[in-house]
């Protein structure tokens, strides 16, 4: 008999039975519906923060003060410490840290932006002027913050799209306006490029200023030596391969100048995107890993379901069976006929599945903004093999029973 | 003995009830010729059963050798036995065992499926099957549609379907009112006749019996009598069907 054969029977057997076919692959259906929307997720919030981080460059280390907790995010320091302009200097030297290509002290701080008639709430950073390279983000129109302005402790601002689009609604480029921020005036001296999402938070709702207005005008707070400090310092090694060696120079230099012992943890820490990345990544494998068990449990159920089944429908057909034989079924053929109508049971269950589980994925994509999830070609192929798996699998045992039947007993049985 | 096509030696069945042995064959010895249509006849339990199932090739025998068309059966394996059940026999029940839920059309086809035969020569081969037992126009009928004899009938355009040297039919009237049993006897007998089958058949009615050429008369397990029919009766509507 040939498998197209068995198949066609495979489907005749369930359809007689339907409400009874549907019960039992439900257990799969959820099963594979959950490994999809899962594997979809995943995918999509591996390919979110991917987004997230193109174009920064992947030649950038991030010091941030205090040490952070295993695992835990990025800026959440734990200890008082300080990272101060004069760090910052330091890191420039040519001679001992000569893989740093370019180093960006940078003050956050959010803060209330308006117009005479407008007002939003923005982060503002206090840039110096090579922000714009080591960012790779550059203003679209008007100027960036230069030297200069530093110098003098301008009251100029680079503005981010949001920004512009909550202020000037009618202006797309209000060049040589002003803006208030916390109430200190400002004159617009450029507009930065649209970028669309960000690490952390909307970068294009930013206000970009100099970093010496910001440390003296808008957010004084100096170390307790007296130096003005700073939030982070982004440093951009001269190549990607660089990044280690440029990475442990920083903290020697940071260390001797905080006046760390030897023996003593660092009081700063120094994160690459790819750290980021890692953290990002163990965190969405653990859960991957946690709803891949409840996934496979849920297979694992499904398929005694399809066995407890199939063994009742291997006893209804008894004498279906003895018939088969008596007119020249072999073994095989009775074998075959019942694992493949254990494994339609499952691919039907898991097709259906994937139906299911692409359809929470659409869902949760619809529910949470900017967010979309990545049904895979692997994750369908993966839930495909295993639905198929889990049929030949908990099938073999009730279809081996049936071939194994005598034929005469098979057409006595009442 | 070339133009036997069944051949039993001294064969012999036991089963085991859990302490007891039951004897339902004691040493059974029989030819049947080619083209032969015989009866088998006894009381309840002295093994008439037991013998089709081992000429069927549905049960081996506990000793004694079986040579079907001069093969001797005993050396086959599970599958060649199947295909020996598939080719050369071709079994009609008391219970007519048709498929519930299947057309009369593809009930007939089962035994072509094993047979690998493709699917157009496969329903060529069934209707001209059911064409034989007068029921071509019933094809599309699900058994529960059709009458006892109906059922009967296809269950034998089942039997012939895959041109067995052989049809083994055990009480096939046994479940049907003497009209119906007639037409089946009919058929039967036809397919005798014209096409030369040999059909061995169990009954219990004397009258069935004299339809063929010769009654064997088993009793506990050993054939007592071989009578030789001296004029076979014709059953009536053969020629209807
Ligand atoms: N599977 C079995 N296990 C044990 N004993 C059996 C089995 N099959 C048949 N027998 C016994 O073998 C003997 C012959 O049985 P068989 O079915 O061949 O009788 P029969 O002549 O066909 O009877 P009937 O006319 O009632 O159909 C009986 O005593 C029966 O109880
Ligand atoms: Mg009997």
């Amino acid at each position: 008999m040939s498998i197209l054969e068995s198949v066609r029977l495979a489907f005749r057997a369930l359809a007689a039975n339907k409400l009874r076919a549907a019960l039992t692959m439900l257990g799969i259906i959820i099963g594979v519906g959950a490994v999809i929307a899962l594997m979809s997720v995943g995918e999509g919030v591996s390919l979110y923060i991917t987004t997230q981080f193109q174009g920064i460059g992947t030649n950038l280390l991030f010091v941030f003060p205090g040490t952070l907790d295993q695992g835990g995010m990025p800026g959440m320091s734990t200890a008082t410490a300080e990272l101060t302009n004069g760090d910052a200097e330091a890191l420039r030297d040519p001679i001992r840290a000569p893989d740093v290509a370019a180093v960006s002290p940078q003050v956050l701080c959010s803060a209330v932006v308006a117009t005479g008639s407008r007002n939003t709430a923005a982060q503002v950073i206090g840039v110096t002027s090579g922000f714009a390279e080591v960012r790779n983000w550059f203003p679209e129109m008007g100027e960036f913050i230069d030297q200069e302005d530093l110098n003098s402790r301008a009251r100029v601002a680079v503005l981010g799209r949001t920004v512009v689009e909550d202020l000037f609604p009618d202006n797309p480029y209000p060049l040589e306006q002003t803006v208030k921020i916390n109430g200190v005036p400002f004159r617009v001296i450029g507009v930065m490029e649209e970028k669309g999402g960000s690490e952390f938070g909307d970068v294009d709702n930013r206000v970009l200023v100099p970093l010496t207005t910001a440390q003296t005008r808008l957010f004084p707070s100096r170390s307790r030596s007296g130096e003005y400090l700073v939030s982070l310092i982004m440093v951009k090694a001269v190549s990607e391969d660089r990044m280690e060696a440029a990475s442990e120079q920083i903290a020697t230099i940071l260390r001797e100048r905080h006046g760390i012992a030897f023996a003593d943890e660092d009081d700063f820490s120094i994160v690459s995107q790819s750290d980021i990345l890692n953290v990002f990544g163990q965190i969405t494998s653990v859960l991957t890993i946690f709803l891949g068990a409840i996934a496979g449990i849920s297979l694992l159920v499904g398929g005694i379901g399809i066995m407890n089944i199939m063994l009742v429908s291997v006893t209804e057909r008894t004498r279906e069976i003895g018939l088969r034989k008596a007119v020249g079924a072999r073994r095989r053929d009775i074998l075959w006929q019942f694992l493949i109508e254990a494994m339609t049971l499952s691919l039907v269950g898991g097709i259906v599945g994937i139906g299911v589980g692409v359809l929470g994925a659409e869902v949760i994509s619809v529910l949470i903004e900017d967010f979309r999830a990545v049904v895979s070609p692997q994750a369908v192929l993966l839930a495909t093999t295993f639905s198929a798996a889990v049929g030949l699998f908990f099938g073999i045992y009730p279809a081996r029973r049936a071939s194994l039947l005598n034929p005469i007993d098979a057409l006595r049985y009442e | 003995m070339a133009s036997s096509v069944i051949e039993l030696q001294d064969i012999t069945k036991v089963y085991q009830m859990g302490q007891v042995k039951v004897h339902a064959l004691r040493g059974v010895s029989l030819e049947v010729e080619r083209g032969e249509m015989l009866a088998v006849m006894g009381p309840s339990g002295s093994g008439k059963s037991t013998l089709m199932n081992i000429i069927g090739c549905l049960d081996q025998p506990s000793s004694g050798t079986y040579l079907l068309e001069g093969k001797d059966v005993g050396r086959l394996n599970d599958d060649q036995l199947a295909a020996i059940r598939n080719r050369k026999i071709g079994f009609v029940f008391q219970t007519f065992n048709l498929l519930a839920r299947t057309s009369a059309f593809e009930n007939v086809m089962l035994p072509l499926i094993y047979a690998g035969v493709g699917r157009a020569e496969r329903r060529e081969r069934a209707r001209r099957a059911l064409e034989v037992v007068g029921l071509v126009d019933r094809m599309e009928h699900a058994p529960t549609e059709l009458s006892g004899g109906e059922q009967q009938r296809v269950a034998i355009a089942r039997a012939l379907v895959n041109d067995p040297a052989i049809i083994l039919a055990d009480e096939p009237t046994g479940n049907l009112d003497s009209k119906s049993g007639a037409e089946v006897m009919a058929v039967l007998q036809r397919l005798n006749r014209e096409r030369g089958l040999t059909v061995v058949l169990v009954t219990h009615d004397p009258t069935i019996a004299r339809h063929t050429q010769r009654i064997v008369h088993l009793h506990d397990g050993r054939i007592t009598r071989n009578e030789m029919v001296a004029e076979p009766l014709l059953a009536a509507g053969g020629e209807g069907v």
